[in-house]
């Protein structure tokens, strides 16, 4: 109990109160989050309506397969995260550093394959720039297309990113077996932020992806 | 708050997350006109609210971040809803 009891800060009455707390800031972190996308999206589809044709063309040159793979990444990250979670908080310290490990390595492949997209997006000169080319009509909003795509994806590779540096710490702590039953509000929390980047990308696939595959 | 999921549960989520991703991909091949982006965009929040509501364990939070929870999404949706009024409707 003596344990318990220094793991909660002065200002909280106890444990729980401590724990609900953290995870209420979070909620409302990612709640601003949600705007900060929100506002990206919100110009994604104010140009989409000014020139759905162009916008279809101009997702066609994606790869949807390596799209899709991604997502199923980003989707099994998120399973292994809850995992880390759930072993944590049952105070299973091997089981734990092995699903952040897992979560990790998912986040970095996201990143391999999203590079690969890149180097294929500079190669074809879709870049967005003084080398954009893009051949047919709509070649203006071809290119707001590549422009939000690339701050779309961009802004939530450095998500996962920033996710990725933040689980190394979690997982050199969790292997020393700072998180216990009593205290894993760290990887709780943490775990939260991930899902909320999954969730971006589970929204960011069909809208920059899936747009008029059938032509 | 995070000790009531089991891992089957989890792993039943996470076949539902990748059955949807399938759909989503199959039915983008099939042309509905403009009702594709509601499909997809159905699709995409029935995604978001298994993790929401599983992994993210809004299922057992408090009332409180509930509240907070959801007001992200209405947030979103007066802008969305506003800007569009706008955008929509012109000419």
């Amino acid at each position: 109990m003596s344990d318990d009891r220094a793991l909660v800060a002065h200002q909280f009455e106890t444990a729980a109160q401590q724990r609900s707390a953290a995870t209420l800031g979070m909620w409302v972190f990612l709640a601003t989050e949600v705007l900060f996308f929100g506002g990206m999206l919100m110009a994604y589809t104010v140009y989409r309506v000014m020139d759905a044709g162009a916008f279809a063309l101009a997702s066609h040159a994606q790869n949807i397969l390596l799209g899709g793979i991604n997502t199923a990444v980003l989707l099994t990250s998120s399973l292994t995260m809850a995992l880390a979670v759930q072993a944590s908080a049952a105070g299973r310290r091997r089981r734990s550093v092995l699903m952040l490990l897992l979560t990790m390595a998912l986040g970095a492949a996201f990143l391999a394959i999203k590079a690969v997209e890149y180097g294929q997006k500079f190669a074809e000169h879709l870049v967005p720039g003084v080398d954009f080319r893009f051949a047919g009509p709509g070649a203006g909003a071809a290119q707001i297309y590549f422009i939000l795509y690339f701050l779309l994806t961009g802004f939530h590779a450095l998500h996962l990113t920033i996710g990725i540096g933040v689980l190394a710490v979690l997982t050199a702590r969790a292997a020393r077996g700072r998180y216990t039953q009593a205290y894993h509000t760290p990887v709780e929390v943490t775990g939260l932020y991930w899902h909320f980047v999954d969730i971006v990308w589970i929204f960011l696939y069909p809208l920059i992806y899936l747009i008029q595959v059938y032509r | 708050m995070s000790g009531g999921t089991s891992t089957g549960l989890y792993l039943r989520v996470a076949a539902a997350l990748y059955l949807l991703l399938g759909l989503t991909v199959a039915c983008a091949f099939i042309d509905m006109g403009s009702f594709n982006i509601v499909v997809a965009m159905t699709i995409a929040v029935a995604k978001a609210v298994l993790v929401v509501l599983f992994f993210m364990h809004l299922r057992q939070a408090g009332a409180l971040t509930r509240v907070v929870a959801c007001a992200g999404a209405l947030w979103l949706l007066f802008m969305c809803v506003l800007t569009l009024t706008d955008f929509l409707t012109r000419n």
